[in-house]
């Protein structure tokens, strides 16, 4: 079966945002870039389903030539091939899933992972919207995932607990933590990675219909109340609690 | 042309969840400044006093009614919904930013062919659009977008729209039988965390964090958040510790939250924690490091050690109630 992971490259979680002079985006100045976390179990469970049906994993990432960082790494990982769609510029999420789903199709992968979130524009749609653009089925926010024969059974993480939604391929998962342990990069897979071709193609053009206005700090908050050292200084926090803020 | 707004609104077991009373009164607000008409749509089989999205200042609501819509499913409501918006020709849409919302929003898009805006915490109108503000890179900045195109789309994170006052008027009802449902997809189990409130659900969170010391010790905090009608809470670092379920995490790779009430006990404040929680109404912490970085979020802190401060704050609750 053919397996594809969308892999993106993003700004560390760790990264001190600083404001671009466009006013528009951050400024990339000194930011360390990563393969983006959630992308991580996502490639672990590609490379597991592959482990368990057979066939080939290939990676798909949009994005300008740095994301070839991440594409190594998941090729590292043990992914088997990869392709770079082109694009350096600010594409909305249903443009990234435009391309994304053109390439899915080229490639005839019956079975994608995502992950659930970026987490630069933490925005959590691309995967449905890939989907959608396909028609395919999809699972989000998976925790849990069980392939039997022609059945997808995942589970999906809800509000107060789990709900287990059964579906079947051609089918797009994106993955949360839980979903796996994701391995390490065995130094026989680095290597073998650096002897991968990556191909590159132009992403296909598409339009945004998300236009940034302006990007912005969140404003500081007024400093808190430090009400002291000990538990002396419970009842007065209670009191706030109950008087100032009324939330209690 | 006026713009026709649909509020989407959301029900479990048959009961309208709180945040879609957020949405109808957002999505009411926003028709008023812009000269809209504003219903609503709900999707179920049997759902309680639909009417009172009246109160929220929404006149009318639809039930899309089949036993196969009682519960999610990603393909049925994705159809289902998106054929009602066709029909009614809605050009902006408000969910909640839950996790159906967040599953449904963006394949209703795709399907009308509209914008979306998630998980936005504002909402403005300026030259007669909508300008939403939502949080990127885990809140430490955000973002002013507009959407372009005939169709809006946009989920609203929860807790942080104040629906307001309740009114005394109800809304008109119409149900819609829905004939056929597309089940490629479905929900064949739902798994509750056994009688626990869900921190994304919450008003109230009690959060402990690598400063209780051990799994022994969450009790204090399982009592603290217990008296308070609490869910409990966890930081990363002691979910990774097997301490606490994941299902309890707050933060990037956990849930965002916004109760009225965040304690953090224990917690320093990592920023990936902060992601998760810092739009929280008021926060409270105590940690007996003045540095840690969560005391630049809290509005209220101690800066103590939790192995006093929180059985102390156990009993004084304990007194309040007495009266
Ligand atoms: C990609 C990524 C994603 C992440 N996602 C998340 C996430 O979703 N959620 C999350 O929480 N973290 C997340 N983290 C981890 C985060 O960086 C921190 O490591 C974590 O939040 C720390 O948890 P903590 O505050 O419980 O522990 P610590 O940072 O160890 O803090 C413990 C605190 O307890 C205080 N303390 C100790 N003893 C006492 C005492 N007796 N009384 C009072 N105070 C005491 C200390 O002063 C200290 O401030 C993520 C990290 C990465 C890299
Ligand atoms: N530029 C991209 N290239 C490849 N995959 C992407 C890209 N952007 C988003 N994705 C995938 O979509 C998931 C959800 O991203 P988002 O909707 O941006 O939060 C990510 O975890 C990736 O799997």
């Amino acid at each position: 079966m053919k397996i594809a992971v969308c892999v993106n490259h993003v700004p560390d979680t760790a990264t001190k945002v600083k404001i671009g002079s466009d006013g528009k985006s951050i400024d990339p100045a000194g930011v360390t870039y990563v393969v983006n976390p959630y992308d991580e179990f996502a490639i672990e469970e590609a490379l597991k389903t592959k482990e368990q049906l057979g066939g080939e994993v290939v990676v798909i990432s949009l994005g300008s030539d740095a994301n070839k960082e991440s594409i190594r790494k998941a090729l590292a990982m043990g992914a088997d091939s990869a392709v770079l769609l082109k694009d350096n510029n600010f594409r909305d999420s249903f443009a990234v899933g435009k391309a994304l789903a053109a390439e899915i199709k080229n490639q005839g992968a019956e079975i994608v992972f995502f992950g659930k979130q970026s987490v630069d524009y933490d925005n959590s749609v691309t995967g449905q919207i890939t989907a959608e653009l396909l028609g395919y089925n999809c699972v989000t926010v998976v925790v849990d995932l069980k392939i039997d024969g022609e059945k997808v059974i995942a589970e999906r993480e809800i509000e107060g607990g789990k709900e287990v939604v059964e579906t079947s391929f051609p089918v797009i998962i994106t993955a949360q933590k839980g979903l796996n342990e994701p391995r390490y990069a065995s130094l026989k897979g680095i290597m073998a990675a650096k002897r991968k071709t990556i191909e590159e193609k132009d992403a296909e053009p598409a339009d945004n219909f998300t236009e940034i206005i302006a990007m912005k700090k969140p404003a500081p908050k007024q400093p808190g109340k430090i009400l002291g050292s000990d538990a002396s200084a419970v009842p007065e926090l209670i009191r706030l609690l109950r008087e100032e803020a009324k939330v209690i | 042309m006026a713009n026709k707004i649909l509020a989407v609104l959301e029900q479990r077991d048959g009961k309208l969840k709180k945040v879609s009373f957020e949405v109808a009164k957002t999505a009411a607000d926003i028709a008023t400044e812009l000269g809209a008409t504003v219903e609503a749509v709900v999707l179920g089989n049997e759902i309680e006093n639909l009417e009172k999205v009246g109160n929220y200042g929404v006149k009318k609501v639809f039930q899309l009614k089949n036993t196969d819509l009682q519960n999610y499913s990603t393909s049925a409501y994705t159809q289902t919904l998106s054929n009602f918006i066709d029909e009614t020709g809605a050009d902006i849409i408000f969910f909640g930013n839950t996790a159906l919302g967040k599953d449904l929003a963006p394949h209703v898009a795709v399907k009308i062919n509209a914008g979306l805006g998630m998980d936005c915490t504002h909402l403005e109108i300026s030259g007669g659009e909508i300008i939403a503000t939502r949080p990127v890179y885990a809140g430490k900045a955000l973002v002013d977008i507009k959407l372009n195109g005939e169709k809006r789309v946009f989920t609203l994170r929860p807790n942080v729209f104040n629906p307001g006052e309740p009114s005394n008027e109800s809304a008109e009802v119409e149900a819609k039988e829905i004939p056929e449902v597309n089940l490629s997809s479905k929900v064949i189990e739902t798994k509750k965390s056994e009688g626990k409130l869900d921190v994304a659900e919450a008003s109230i969170i009690v959060s402990g964090g690598r400063g209780m010391k051990g799994p022994e010790h969450f009790h204090l905090v399982e009592e603290l958040a217990d008296l308070l009608g609490a869910a409990v809470g966890a930081s990363r670092a002691v979910v990774d510790a097997g301490w606490r379920p994941h299902s309890e995490q707050v933060g990037q790779t956990g849930k965002t939250v916004s109760p009225n009430l965040y304690i953090a006990l224990g917690i320093s404040g990592a920023i990936q924690h902060l992601a998760g929680m810092r739009s929280s109404k008021y926060i409270v912490a105590v940690n007996k490091d003045p540095d840690a970085p969560i005391f630049g979020v809290a509005d209220y802190g101690i800066t103590g050690d939790v192995f006093e401060v929180v059985p102390a704050m156990i009993e004084e609750i304990k007194k309040l109630k007495q009266g």
